[in-house]
């Protein structure tokens, strides 16, 4: 193994390779940035360039940074405009915009920066010493596993049930639930829900909900309420530094994410998006009452926690890829064809027969995650200078890259009718102060929650998977204990409090 | 704006002439067509898009055609595009639509309000066998030892694939039973949405069989990851000299998935003429068998009325197949 390690830092510290990693963080970070762009596109549009280097080792090199540039990217239009571009960033807007929202934009872009730096580190030290025996892990899960992972990931979702809110985020999630099965799902030989229109047999696009929910009323928001929208964000960007007690907070959180993301990064068919929203919901559960409070509206444990699972999953995504050739998402899986178009193939025997390939990768994960801090660090305060953009140029500018997100991944104007119908929907869901994260949590976790059931269900006839798995069921208790404890504890304060004000 | 694409066209294919004759490989008096638009009834990555993009590429490194341009088109599982190219029919003379057994499947199902009949047949390209591959562990080493497996437990002897019931996957997993004398709609067939994770869950052990594409079978079983059990093309294919057909193993099973390119309906006869001459000095070029190997496709070169030929009996032996299996 150390012998492959040098091979590969011998190739990874190569001029042409360093050039590689970094014009590929470079690519990746600008176009991550703009809303609506997820890493899926900008791989697809990479890809015939990688493809005519010839050299798979900087292809993949070149890939991988463009990738991982993404994700940092997307962090980016989270925090300031409330625009996630990629599912794994959705978690990162829950508490990355309140925070600039407060002028605490600097400061939110750091933390992420740097949770998605121990996150990508860690995750990448992980994937050094463990990748060959991680393999096996990846293998672990059945569908009936998918399912309770998904019904944890859903558990997030009482984060938004704050005081008097239970109601309103649980219908929201019903509703996200019910968008999940429009389409044509991978289960039935049916469309469901498309009323007869061939444009809905796809189901609905995530960037088009993900938009029509955040940026879209965002932008709207501001144009209807430009005095109140005005004050507060701008004038404060200069505060970027972290506080020792912040730091403090969010070591814990970083350690822990960077571990449960990595290995829910390695099952093929988690992923980034479930490691952020389980990261989220784990860090809330176990938070302290007051930091609970603190949760979805500007808290940095909030922030940390997704943005360190995110990355930290991208790179576990690689186990599963470069092991076994299994592509665990959508991205991965466009990096294997690009691999076979090279004529590499991965699997088991990548590791004996092209050792400089896959240690090259690993090393320059490590590269890649420097040069995204070092990129990134002193750019912070013009990034967040978006943000002091008068609002008449700033608007347009969101709904113009709103409206392009939303047709450049699928070509398809009907994208468009969509994203405007369902933006005034979700407009008109705020101003009566429903949530409208639960709706969008339900709607990307439906589909594979839905899928992994029926599967199971068919597999066992019948629901037996739950207790002839003990791995499922163990995991169905801990989404139980996730939602049930913080409203037992609640219950529990109330009483206490009520028996004090009988006693007097 | 019609002028400005017009213009902008024309400075590409002059500027692409330029450079072709500073390039002597690049023979001019091959040229068949200034240009194609390619449209894909999918996103990018998938098997269409890897076909239309293909064969683009070898079109025009090999000089056959002078620019090629690529639309994807998705929704409604490709009917979208199907929709728009024969509304469109008139402004669309320059366009060829990739497609593929799907269209065929699904227009039987009548999820497609169209079929092949609506378009015109331009040339059926490559094709790609299917196989039913098992885990590198399991204990099933040919289809006698996954019959008598699924004869001791049907309920544990799941059949996994990439597609929808009564999909490709699914239809080929029921051609194989049904051929072997089982009850084809008694194979408990699991439907996953993508072909990676259907291969996940066999190596998981979740499913005991898969049913999928031999060039996508082809590169797990040389990384030593699967067994490939049995294929279904007449004789072995060079690829996997090892692995069995169907055939041999006593199931009279062959099936082929093709793909093909097809054009607006009403395309006048000269273009038509131009586009099959295109593809067929195609296959003779080295360019197009270096992406041929690369994907591990399979030449079935179908032009014009064999196209039509070879679509119809598809549709037939695949309808038929359907009823008797009750999916229609």
């Amino acid at each position: 193994m150390l012998e492959g390690i040098l091979l590969g830092l011998q190739t990874a510290f190569s001029v042409q390779m360093l050039l590689m990693v970094i014009g590929g963080c470079l690519i990746g970070t600008f176009i991550g940035m703009l809303p609506g762009l997820g890493p899926m596109s900008i791989i697809a549009i990479m890809i015939p360039v990688a493809i005519s280097m010839g050299d798979p080792a900087a292809a993949i090199i070149l890939l991988a940074g463009v990738y991982y540039g993404a994700i940092f990217g997307g962090s980016t239009s989270s925090i300031l405009l409330n625009a996630p571009g990629v599912a794994g960033t959705v978690a990162t807007s829950f508490d990355g915009y309140p925070m600039a929202k407060q002028g605490k934009a600097g400061k939110a872009l750091t933390i992420a920066a740097i949770a998605s730096f121990c996150g990508g580190t860690i995750g990448a030290i992980l994937l050094m010493v463990f990748a060959p025996a991680l393999s096996s892990v990846a293998l672990l899960f059945h569908s009936a596993e998918y399912f309770a992972l998904m019904v944890v990931g859903l558990s997030a979702i009482a984060a938004f049930a704050g005081t008097g809110q239970v109601a309103k985020a649980m219908i929201m999630t019903i509703l996200g639930l019910m968008l999940a099965t429009v389409g044509e799902g991978a289960l039935f030989n049916l469309p469901r829900f498309t009323m007869g229109l061939m444009d809905l047999q796809s189901g609905l696009g995530f960037v088009t909900l993900a938009m029509a929910m955040f940026a879209l009323p965002e932008a709207l928001f501001l144009v209807l309420n430009p005095i109140t929208s005005q004050s507060g964000s701008s004038s404060e960007i200069k505060d970027m530094r972290i506080t020792r007690a912040e730091a403090r907070a969010i070591a814990p959180v970083i350690g822990r994410q960077s571990i449960q993301g990595f290995f829910i990064g390695v099952l093929p068919g988690a992923g980034a998006t479930i490691a952020s929203f389980l990261g989220y919901a784990v860090e809330r559960n176990i938070a302290t009452k007051e930091e609970q409070e603190l949760f979805g509206k500007g808290s940095v444990k909030g922030l940390a926690a997704p943005e360190t699972a995110n990355n930290a999953a991208c790179t576990g995504s690689f186990v599963p890829l470069l092991t076994l050739g299994i592509p665990g998402s959508g991205t991965t899986a466009i990096l294997l064809g690009a691999l076979i178009a090279l004529n590499v193939t991965p699997g088991p025997r990548l590791m004996i027969d092209e050792p400089q390939i896959f240690w090259a990768v690993i090393i320059s994960m490590y590269i890649g995650n420097f040069v995204l801090l070092i990129l990134n660090l002193p750019l912070i305060p013009y990034i967040a200078k978006i943000l002091a953009v008068p609002r008449n140029y700033l608007i347009p500018f969101i709904l113009f890259f709103t409206l392009m997100g939303a047709y450049i991944g699928q070509n398809n104007a009907t994208e468009l009718l969509l994203l405007v119908g369902f933006g005034i929907c979700a407009t008109a869901l705020r101003f009566a102060d429903y949530p409208l994260a639960p709706l969008l949590i339900g709607f990307i976790l439906g589909g594979m929650l839905e899928d992994n059931f029926s599967r199971s269900m068919q597999l066992y006839d019948g629901v037996a998977f739950i207790w002839e798995r003990p791995m499922t069921l163990g995991l169905l208790i801990i989404a139980a204990v996730l939602v049930l404890l913080p409203s037992f504890r609640a219950r529990r304060a109330r009483l206490r409090a009520q028996g004090v004000a009988d006693g007097d | 704006m019609m002028t400005f694409k017009l213009g902008r066209r024309a400075l590409i294919a002059s500027a692409v002439a330029a450079l072709s004759f500073g390039a002597p490989a690049v023979a001019d008096g091959h040229k068949m067509l200034d240009s194609i638009h390619f449209l894909i009834p999918g996103g990018a990555g998938g098997g269409w898009d890897g076909t239309a993009r293909g064969t683009g590429e070898a079109l025009t490194k090999a000089g056959l055609v002078g620019t090629a341009s690529y639309e994807n088109m998705s929704g409604g599982g490709g009917g979208k595009a199907i929709g728009f190219l024969i509304e469109n029919a008139d402004s669309n003379h320059g366009t060829l639509m990739v497609n593929s057994t799907p269209i065929v499947i699904r227009s039987l199902t009548g999820v497609f309000p169209h079929n092949f009949r609506d378009l015109t047949l331009v040339s059926g390209t490559i094709g790609d066998y299917a196989a039913i591959v098992v885990g590198k562990d399991s204990p099933i080493n040919n289809m006698a030892d996954l019959l008598a497996a699924y004869d001791a437990d049907p309920s544990k002897t799941a059949v996994g694939g990439g597609s929808v019931p009564g999909g490709m996957d699914h239809l080929v997993a029921a051609m194989v039973m049904e051929a072997a004398g089982k009850d084809a709609l008694g194979v408990k067939y699991i439907p996953y949405d993508a072909g990676g994770k259907a291969m996940a869950a066999l190596l998981s052990g979740e499913i005991a069989a898969l049913s999928t594409g031999f060039s996508e079978a082809v590169d797990l079983a040389k990384a030593g990851e699967v067994k490939i059990i049995g294929v279904t093309s007449d004789d072995r294919v060079a690829a996997a000299p090892d692995a069995m057909t169907m055939k041999e193993q006593g199931i009279d099973t062959s099936f082929v998935n093709w793909r093909g390119f097809f054009g607006a309906p009403g395309m006048p006869a000269d273009k038509v003429a131009m586009y099959q001459e295109a593809i067929t000095k195609m296959y003779a070029t080295p360019e197009w068998e270096e992406v041929r190997a690369r994907n591990g496709w399979v030449n079935i070169h179908n032009s014009g009325d064999d196209f039509k030929t070879f679509l119809e009996a598809q549709e037939k032996v695949i309808g038929d197949l359907m009823k008797k299996l009750g999916f229609l």
